[in-house]
């Protein structure tokens, strides 16, 4: 039922790949809604079809069926209202552009005067603590940093939905922590509504206001669990709640459960 | 999750689209005289070119010309190669060598071959020494370059392993340092290959020793242009099937070394 | 192109400044004086006519091609060759880049352009020279004629193999087609163009020389085989100087010009590698 802070809504969301020796379904019917101002983890099985799901999500590839609208157009194509922070940051910078280069980019094409594209670049850099590396070319900052970087460009884009593909998947575990909380930063802070894509189990409990399991392939949203720990959240306490712990387990134990594909089937999808 | 039967629909398509390429060309050749476009003097006919093409391989005059061209290729790039693999492995192991010849090095390698035409001409005359000259500078630096490359890029921890196992010297250099210049060796070869052909012909046009050269010299100079079409196709597919089988080769030998591109780190 | 760059500072480790930059110094010198000392003693020794010593042949450089020469032979010749090297260069990436993005025009042209790479530069000379008689464009037209295949080809395949992170993000961002072009698709492919106007630099100027000494009556090429028919020795000799001298010019400054263009790909070389 949609209503007024509705931001995505995506129903019975299906992408079948076609082939000549026979089509292989991938997404088999996902749907879910989100709110603006909401942290979303989507999590499940390696190889479920996170990235083609979060591909559709932003339009970047054709559902075979189903709906993705935003605030209540559907999305055919990548929009302004959506910009996405990839997995390989090394190959999502432009290693010949600038830091500040590749953060300016995409406000190119937008009509803004030259003192707010300026503001846009410094306020997001600002935002990511890296304010000082502005001239600086990606390659020469290590993976967390670059990854901040792309984040960065993603918050100066100024979307409405910020879309996450297992954003800290390359990078190493202390980096990770540190990154995990700047998402947590943004979104309290800035409002922004983000979905984060992860296979990262304590990740996705750790981050998301709501946790989405998904089954393993053709994909369906196995559960959609409220993660009800404190809004201020903390890599060491938090951890320690025992409501995190309980609940890792949960998201853990359905994970397994999709593994083997004995997960429960929504009354309505099949 | 690519199929093999789309993978075979997308090369036939492939195939029938470069052959259709291939025929539009030949078309709009035939077009352009036959339209008045060029005059035919300038221009022939494709279908003249192809009827002489065809004749001219059934001349034995042709194929003794064309024996001539590749025997100064071929003793050319082999003696270019021999001397590049020899010095270029000494000056590649000695780092003092590697800093002193860098200049020299530096200097010589852009000469155009070409330059060296007249003084080759004054020491020999107009025969196929004069032109083994101009090949073998020209491919000797495809080849001595990427050897020594090849030799310098010998990995520092499968050296320091080799060494603390106490291998010989002679037992590193086949395990070790061949190798891994192997692939930059093939690569300096398949460009010297086509180097040393541009200039075994260069030189029979400029010099005038016998060869396919001097025939597109002598159909110019006649006014045979029928003939010197001919000819320049030959060359383009002399040229087509050497590239083809040093790439063969190249890529047999960089089979079990997917990573090295020898051509972008020249 | 500096294939063998050797480390020198790590060997001088702990001795003084000085005597490092003494030892590159000499590094840097060392084998050419000698050898040109050798060559002096050698030419001296010897009565051959054809190896004219180093200073005989630094003279005949002077006498010959300091003054109206220069303006004369040396001047066009470069003129015709940056000439022929601009436009390769312009109409093989403007070319490379349409074919490289536009795929049935790929698949539709890739034998023809393979055919067109395989014929020996030099063999076009006679060709253009029937098509356009002996002239200025001519031989410009013989320089593009060459130059432009490695140019064309490894614009291709440059752009073809545009990373598919980036074509998305790119995507994602609705990055306009001119933006794309600018930013993503050109600078994408620029070690590989670079590689091939490498290439076509040395073709170019080959093909500069030797329609010269085929249809020409001035340019550096006219000039040194004239003075290799009338037995003027040391003054082709400084012909060869000469040109040599046009090479590495050439190559230093592709080399300048590549340091800066791609300095993001060998910064990128030089982190991996550390």
């Amino acid at each position: 039922m949609p209503d007024r802070s509705t931001l995505l809504r995506v129903e019975s969301l299906r992408k079948v790949y076609e082939s000549t020796t026979g089509d292989v379904e991938a997404i088999g019917d996902v749907s879910f809604t989100m709110n603006a101002g909401e942290l979303v983890c989507i999590v499940g099985p390696s190889g479920c079809g996170k990235t083609t799901l979060l591909k559709c999500l932003a339009g970047l590839l054709r559902p075979t069926g189903g709906l993705v609208e935003m605030d209540g157009s559907p999305v055919t194509g990548p929009s302004p209202a959506m910009a996405v922070v990839f997995q390989e940051y090394g190959r999502s910078l432009y290693p010949w552009l600038t830091v500040r280069g590749n953060v300016e980019l995409p406000l190119r094409h937008k009509k803004l005067s030259r003192a707010e594209r300026e503001k846009l670049v410094t306020d997001a850099l600002e935002a990511v603590g890296l304010a000082h590396a502005m001239r600086s070319h990606p390659w020469q900052l290590s993976g967390g940093m670059q990854q901040r970087v792309a984040i960065a460009r993603a918050i100066a884009y100024q979307p409405e939905l910020m879309i996450m593909d297992e954003p800290f998947a390359a990078v190493d575990a202390q980096t990770r922590a540190d990154l995990e909380d700047l998402v947590r930063e943004l979104h309290a802070t800035r409002g922004m509504s983000i979905v984060f894509v992860t296979h990262d189990i304590d990740e996705s409990v750790y981050l998301g206001q709501r946790v989405l399991v998904l089954s393993k392939s053709p994909t369906w949203v196995q559960e959609d669990l409220a993660i009800d720990l404190p809004p201020e959240r903390d890599q060491i306490t938090t951890r320690a709640l025992p409501r995190f712990t309980a609940l890792r387990t949960h998201v853990y134990d359905q994970i397994q459960r999709a593994k083997r594909g004995q997960g429960v089937a929504p009354p309505l999808a099949r | 999750m690519r199929v093999p039967s789309t993978r075979r629909l997308r090369a036939l398509r492939k195939a029938l689209l470069g052959v259709v390429g291939l025929a539009g060309f030949l078309a709009i050749w035939q077009l352009i005289p036959t339209l008045g476009l060029i005059n035919s003097q300038y221009l022939p006919y494709v279908t003249d070119v192809i009827a002489r093409l065809s004749e001219e391989l059934r001349d034995l005059a042709f194929w003794r010309r064309l024996g001539a061209t590749m025997t100064s290729w071929a003793i050319g790039l082999a003696v270019a190669t021999f001397a590049a693999i020899v010095l270029g492995t000494i000056v590649g192991l000695v780092p003092f060598l590697r800093r002193a010849t860098h200049t020299t090095v530096e200097f010589l390698r852009p000469i155009p071959s070409v330059a060296l035409i007249p003084l080759a001409v004054l020491m020999f005359g107009i025969q196929r020494q004069a032109a083994l000259v101009i090949i073998i500078y020209a491919s000797f630096w495809q080849v001595f370059v990427q050897v020594i490359y090849g030799v310098a890029d010998v990995d520092a921890v499968a050296r320091d392993t080799a060494r603390s196992f106490g291998l010989t010297r002679r037992e590193r250099l086949s395990h070790l340092v061949l190798p891994t210049t192997l692939p930059y060796l093939m690569t300096g070869l398949r460009l010297a290959a086509s180097v040393a052909l541009i200039l075994a012909i260069t030189a029979e046009m400029v010099i005038g020793n016998p060869g396919l050269g001097r025939m597109i010299e002598l159909s110019r100079s006649a006014g045979d242009s029928v003939g010197l079409y001919a000819f320049v196709v030959v060359t383009g597919l002399l040229g087509l099937l050497v590239n083809l089988v040093f790439r063969f080769i190249e890529r047999r030998s960089l089979s079990w070394h997917q990573s090295v591109r020898g051509e972008e780190v020249l | 192109m500096t294939a063998h760059t050797g480390s020198v500072a790590s060997t001088a480790r702990g001795r003084g400044i000085g005597f490092r930059v003494g030892a590159s110094f000499l590094h840097a010198l060392g084998l050419p004086f000698l050898l040109l000392v050798i060559w002096g003693v050698a030419t001296s020794t010897s009565t051959n006519r054809f190896f004219p010593g180093p200073l005989t042949i630094f003279e005949a450089f002077v006498d010959t091609w300091v003054g109206p020469a220069f303006v004369e032979d040396v001047l066009p010749s470069l003129y015709r060759l940056g000439f022929g090297i601009l436009a390769s260069i312009v109409v093989g990436v403007a070319v490379g880049t349409l074919i490289g993005l536009v795929r049935w025009l790929r698949e539709l042209l890739e034998p023809l352009l393979e055919f067109f790479r395989a014929i020996p530069p030099p063999v076009l000379i006679p060709v253009v020279m029937l098509l356009l008689g002996i002239t200025d464009t001519m031989k410009v037209v013989v320089i593009v004629s060459g130059a432009i295949w490695p140019i064309l080809l490894n614009t291709i395949d440059g752009v073809r193999a545009t990373d598919s992170v980036m074509t998305e993000t790119a995507d994602s961002f609705q990055v306009t087609w001119w933006e794309r072009l600018r930013f993503l698709v050109l600078p994408a492919a620029s070690p590989r163009i670079m590689a091939g106007v490498r290439q076509g630099l040395s073709v170019a100027l080959i093909l500069m020389v030797i329609s010269e000494m085929f249809a020409s009556s001035s340019g550096l090429g006219y000039r040194i085989a004239y003075f290799q028919r009338n037995y003027l020795i040391a003054e082709m000799w400084s012909g060869i100087l000469l040109l040599g001298l046009v090479g590495v010019f050439l190559a230093v400054a592709f080399g300048v010009v590549e340091r800066r263009v791609l300095r993001w790909y060998h910064g990128i070389r030089e982190v991996s590698r550390a």
